[in-house]
């Protein structure tokens, strides 16, 4: 059995860093200048999994992302890593797109590349963490999804037998080809690219398609295909008292209880 | 304005608590709104249950059974939901951001191609007196330092997803709501159909409904490790939690993770021992009634979110606290 996989990565702020994205009051911008980025590391697990899913059963891996010229650096690493061909959805029309215009966008993307057996992706990103995009573009390509998978197994046929996760113990489902699967962290441990992978990787081929290259509808794509806005970005506010206690750990301990006892109690 | 809806959703039998929690919360934005609150519930056998959806709150539930939907299953589940809302066209729908949760509230979206928010920690109306009221969604950016407001301007409903434990229920109330039966049909072969689901008993307080939750994080390390949590905890009756680098340390399972990309609790009482204050992780208790902080770096970030703040060493405060409220306890 031969398979076409796709799998699906963002670029993102490096999270170690999230504490420098800062908000700009007067201009209600977010900078996050300086800020190096990285493969959304669920991501890597959604690859790491499409190459072990190729060396079982032969196939195609192509690491698909949608983003900025830089997101190329992403997609780079990714065919470093192991992924065969890689293209990057790239156009000033996707920008300020929300989960559904994305999905919508990879969805056309995706179409354009013509057969494929599994689309594989990280279960949420780590900058916000949604989760959505997997099934929305699911259900744009028309086919099965699964999210939270923690196992695959094929079965005989064209089906999968996969592990859900739950908060507690898991589903065991059983899904066909062609689907959408969005991985967990359990699933397997990411390698890294070898020295030879890196060489190699700069003969593999990347693709750079705009809006009209993919076929897709203005109104479906970008902040105009976007049913939700951003309407305000604000500080937290934390609003708590704030009462350091120092000073000898028996005391302070004795301390903090009697006041904890008021607060709790009022 | 349309009504409000409620996404009910229950495993083998048993309601998620995370339902009532929306209820609460819906009873509440339907009043703002003067239109009816409804819940939606999908499974085998489960009309009994309605009468615990409407004592928390519903005018109305929707209720779908058959032997197939024993399970959830991603595609009658959603197609159902789906045909459902289009029928009805509700203008705000509320899912529990659960695992299930997670997998379904993305495909009824995509097929209304309509705005779905994740993960929302505030949801508020404004413009109820105009023909267009808008649900603001609060929802935590980048690793929850930043807050950001979404709205769904011009599409219905508009859809949000919140986690288990932001929410309140209200007090139950004895009243009458009225069942509406859907038609089921599930002739269809399924493309993804859930086969088996098997429960994992998790040891401990369930984190989303304790009372107190102490969790712990890297600085434990030099203190020898989660037991002064764990001891902490158990003379509070309350549970542990932890970290990302906790989990990461192997001291507590993924699912005791609080903070952004794990849960999020709201009890009476949180304690962070150990732990620096990193957004990700503060991001998970911002609803807490009382927090309490305890590290030894003055300058840690976490004594900023802290009502009460212990600095020292952990090993030589912890026992001492755990002394103190053998002692004097702390329920009232």
């Amino acid at each position: 059995m031969s398979l076409n996989i796709i799998v699906c990565i963002k670029q993102v702020p490096h999270p170690e860093h999230f504490s420098r994205i800062t908000l700009d009051p007067i201009r209600q911008t977010i900078s996050r200048e300086g800020i190096p980025a990285v493969i959304n590391p669920p991501d890597l697990h959604a690859l790491e999994e499409a190459l072990r899913i190729r060396e079982e059963f032969s196939g195609k891996v192509t690491a698909i992302s949608m983003g900025p010229p830089q997101a190329k650096c992403a997609l780079e690493e990714a065919l470093a890593i192991g992924a065969d061909d890689a293209v990057l959805l790239c156009d000033k029309s996707f920008a300020g797109a929300d989960t559904l215009a994305t999905a919508y966008s990879l969805a056309c993307g995706i179409k354009k590349l013509g057969r494929f057996g599994l689309i594989l992706c990280g279960n949420e990103t780590i900058d916000s963490g949604t989760g959505q995009v997997g099934p929305q573009l699911a259900e744009f390509l028309d086919i099965p999804h699964v999210t939270s998978v923690i196992q695959i197994a094929f079965e005989q046929g064209s089906s999968l037998i996969v592990k859900q996760a739950l908060e507690e113990g898991y589903m065991k489902v059983r899904v066909k080809l062609p689907a959408m699967l969005a991985v967990a962290k359990g699933i397997n441990q990411p390698r890294l690219p070898t020295v030879w992978a890196i060489m190699e990787a700069g003969s593999k081929e990347m693709q750079i398609w705009g809006a009209s290259d993919i076929g897709a509808t203005q109104d479906m794509i970008g902040l105009e295909g976007s049913p939700t806005h951003v309407t305000g970005i604000f500080e937290r506010d934390t609003t708590r008292r704030r009462e350091i206690l120092e000073g000898p750990p028996r005391q302070i301990a004795k301390k903090a209880v009697n006041r904890l006892h008021e607060l709790i109690t009022t | 304005m349309n009504e409000v809806w409620v996404i009910a959703e229950q495993r083998v039998g048993k309601l998620m608590n995370v339902s009532f929690e929306l209820l609460g919360k819906g009873t509440e934005l339907a009043r703002q709104l003067k239109v009816g609150l409804a819940a939606v519930l999908l499974g085998d056998r489960v009309r009994a249950l309605t009468r615990q959806l409407v004592c928390y709150g519903a005018d109305r539930v929707y209720v779908g059974e058959d032997p197939r939907l024993r399970f959830y299953q991603s595609e009658v589940y959603a197609d159902l939901v789906a045909k459902l809302v289009d029928t009805h066209k509700p203008g705000i729908v509320l899912i529990g951001a659960t695992s299930i949760g997670r997998d379904l509230a993305p495909r009824i979206a995509a097929k209304l191609k309509t705005g779905l928010t994740a993960h929302c920690v505030e949801l508020r109306i404004v413009n109820e007196d105009t023909e267009k009221p808008q649900l603001v969604q609060v929802v935590p950016g980048w690793g929850g330092n930043l807050m950001v407001n979404i709205a769904c301007p011009v599409r219905r409903p508009q859809i949000a997803t919140v986690s288990p434990g932001v929410m309140t229920k209200c007090d139950w109330e004895e009243r009458e709501g009225e069942i509406i039966t859907l038609a089921v049909d599930v002739q269809q072969e399924l493309r993804v159909e859930t086969l088996e689901m098997v429960h994992e008993e998790s040891t401990g307080a369930a984190l989303e409904e304790a009372e107190v939750v102490v969790a712990g994080g890297w600085g434990l390390l030099s203190a020898g490790g989660f037991e002064l949590v764990e001891e902490l905890a158990k003379v509070l009756g309350g549970a542990v939690a932890g970290t990302r680098p906790a989990v990461d340390s192997g001291w507590i399972p993924e699912h005791r993770m609080v903070g952004q990309s794990g849960k999020t609790v709201s009890p009476k009482l949180f304690i962070s021992v150990g732990a620096s204050g990193a957004p990700q992780f503060t991001a998970g208790f911002l609803k807490a009634k009382v927090v309490l902080a305890i590290d030894q770096n003055p300058n840690a970030p976490i004594f900023d979110v802290a009502d009460i703040g212990l600095v020292g060493d952990l090993c030589d405060i912890l026992p001492c606290l755990v002394t103190e409220l053998k002692e004097t306890g702390l329920r009232s």
